[in-house]
């Protein structure tokens, strides 16, 4: 229980620090930033309004009392492109990210671990130093370009899979968001491969998995439930250690496949110099990053007793 | 924060398995080291002697010869302004390699500096600083990337501020970590006990032997910040055209995909190729300099 609420605890001076950084972003708008915002046409009036509505006639800090006050309450400021209140727009969005965040982690696992297996299994020999390979060759590909190959590949000449869209119905999203999801898998796989195949050799050569086979545990058994169970944890603290990898990549892979999302609703936004938007994306990314790595820590303790001792 | 991070454990596993004798370790006898070092230097060289290997300016259009077909004129065709798309590509590379080379440049200094600190004075100026690590770590790479240059304003500028801000934490974590380690060897406590002050305990006796480690990880670094180069050129963020970009390339080649497919993977395999290459030297450099810490 200490654990749960140190950890609980530790997120208050984040999520304070989290709120400042997307505060400050207006002030790093180079000039007047209502000017620059609403273009070099816009009318006195409008720029005197935006003024008023974002408080830059005040003194700073109490700016940022504003901005929270508004943040208490919901309150993301207005779309300047749609005219309808940021956060509600935000929030419509949200479903379908969070379903390929889903659908690329576990497109990742189910990747990463045979790979994993094939190569911690015979270390060194062929199998191995291509496993190894992957890692090197995967780290340098742009996401963006793997998905607009897959698309070419996929959908435009096999005709297996819709070229973009999120799909109607569970069935429906399998299959139009089975592209984008592999192709952040793909992007994150070479991490987690490479230290799935560290943790699987250093349980291998651990004193209990002798023990297990002197007594004859079968091979299958052996794996499944001495070594992947135990090299599994590492491997899964990895995708908590990226996982503002994985969810910043499916910004760019959403705009890629035309997902409704938020990370479409990001790039949209800055094409169309929709700032509240901007701004009200970013700090949703954080806290989601925050929140999932609040989850990932807490489900460890679950799972894991040694975890609790330990810190 | 970097795009892609290993916990300690997965190192160390990795740096015991790589443990080598002694005479193994001259550079030329890792291969990866060996054959990641020749890869660089071939792409360097190419992209510095651009001028000398194609005989196209990259930023001339020739719309009489646009969408050409691969020839022994353009080795790999053209693009819809006819503008040759093998000098575009060595030249958007020279772009991308130098800016993202230099980008790490600054976090790498912030970084190491602030972990120093950090790692050797600890109580509240660590936990100050690591908190402010925890609020950069809190956003997604790519998410606090886009948005700060979108902020910033497109451009070579913004992108150097926007790495910046984000790529010292990673720096500052893992030198840290290891000062955290160091500060309690003989060597350090002998120094200090001859009255040596902190900033040359720091810099003369903790820094060499910190060090390799931020350099090793700043291979990685430099490919992730290439690839974020590239995305944000993509996103029409990065280097302003007409200056060749691999990025921009890719996106222009996008609407042609289905008859001109050479004009989007080209660009792309170049990046690969690139971070191939400093993936190996990572790794060698991880083989060369771990087993003799230990």
């Amino acid at each position: 229980m200490t654990f749960v609420f140190r950890r609980l605890l530790m997120l208050i001076p984040v999520a304070i620090g989290v709120t400042i950084v997307v505060f400050f972003m207006i002030h790093l708008i180079p000039g007047d930033p209502a000017r620059t915002v609403l273009g070099i046409h816009a009318t006195p009036q409008r720029i005197a309004i935006l003024h008023r509505q974002w408080g830059l006639d005040r003194p700073l800090v109490s700016q940022y009392w504003l901005f929270m006050d508004r943040l208490m309450h919901g309150n993301l400021g207005q779309s300047l492109y749609y005219g309808v209140p940021a956060a509600g727009l935000i929030l419509s969005r949200l479903p379908p990210t969070l379903w390929l965040i889903c659908y690329a982690a576990v497109l990742a696992v189910a990747v990463s671990v045979p790979l994993a297996m094939i190569a911690a299994t015979r270390k060194d020999a062929v199998r191995d130093h291509v496993v190894r390979a992957v890692p090197l060759v995967g780290l340098g590909m742009p996401p963006f370009w793997v998905g607009i190959l897959l698309v070419y590949a996929l959908a435009i000449h096999v005709h297996a899979f819709p070229v973009s869209g999120y799909g109607t119905g569970f069935g429906g999203h399998l299959h139009s968001m089975f592209l984008p999801a592999l192709t952040v898998a793909i992007a994150l796989a070479p991490v987690v491969i490479r230290s799935l195949r560290a943790s699987m050799l250093n349980v291998l050569g651990a004193e209990y998995i002798t023990t297990a086979k002197s007594k004859g545990v079968p091979g299958p058994r052996l794996f499944l439930r001495h070594v992947l169970r135990n090299a599994v944890i590492p491997a899964v603290t990895v995708l908590g250690i990226n996982i503002g990898f994985l969810i910043g990549g499916t910004v760019i892979i959403e705009f890629i496949f035309a997902i409704p999302g938020i990370g479409q609703l990001m790039i949209n936004s800055i094409f169309q110099r929709d700032f509240p938007v901007v701004q009200g994306v970013t700090l949703v990314f954080g806290v989601l990053v925050v929140l999932v790595n609040l989850l990932a820590d807490l489900s460890y303790a679950a799972l894991d007793p040694r975890v609790r001792f330990d810190r | 924060m970097s795009a892609i991070s290993f916990p300690e454990p997965v190192l160390a596993a990795e740096a015991a398995e790589h443990a080598q004798p002694r005479g193994a370790r001259r550079w030329y006898r890792q291969p990866a080291l060996a054959s990641g070092l020749i890869l660089l230097g071939i792409i360097v060289l190419a992209a510095a002697a651009a001028p000398l290997l194609t005989p196209y300016n990259p930023i001339h259009q020739n719309l009489g010869a646009s969408l050409l077909g691969p020839s022994a004129q353009h080795w790999l065709g053209t693009d819809q302004t006819g503008r040759d798309t093998f000098a575009r590509l060595l030249y958007g590379l020279r772009t991308d390699l130098r800016i993202g080379i230099i980008a790490v440049l600054l976090p790498f200094c912030i970084g190491t500096v602030t972990g120093s600190i950090a790692g050797y004075f600890g109580g509240s100026v660590d936990t100050v600083l690591m908190r402010l690590v925890d609020i950069v770590v809190a956003f997604p790479f790519y998410v606090l990337i886009i948005a700060l240059v979108f902020v910033l304003g497109p451009g070579q500028r913004s992108i150097y501020i926007a790495i910046t801000l984000v790529g010292w934490v990673s720096y500052a974590r893992i030198i840290r970590g290891e000062i955290l380690v160091a500060k309690r060897q003989d060597y350090v406590l002998a120094a200090r006990g001859g009255g040596l002050s902190s900033v040359r305990i720091i810099r003369r006796h903790l820094l060499p032997n910190v060090i390799s480690q931020a350099i090793i990880y700043s291979m990685s670094d430099i490919v992730q910040t290439i690839l974020a180069i590239v995305t944000l050129g993509y996103f029409g963020l990065g280097v302003p055209p007409p200056t060749p970009d691999l990025g921009s390339m890719i996106n222009d080649g996008q609407n042609f995909l289905t008859t001109h497919w050479q004009l989007t993977t080209f660009p792309g395999l170049a990046v690969v190729v690139v971070g191939l290459s400093l993936s190996l030297i990572g790794d060698g450099l991880a083989d060369l300099i771990r087993p003799g810490q230990s």
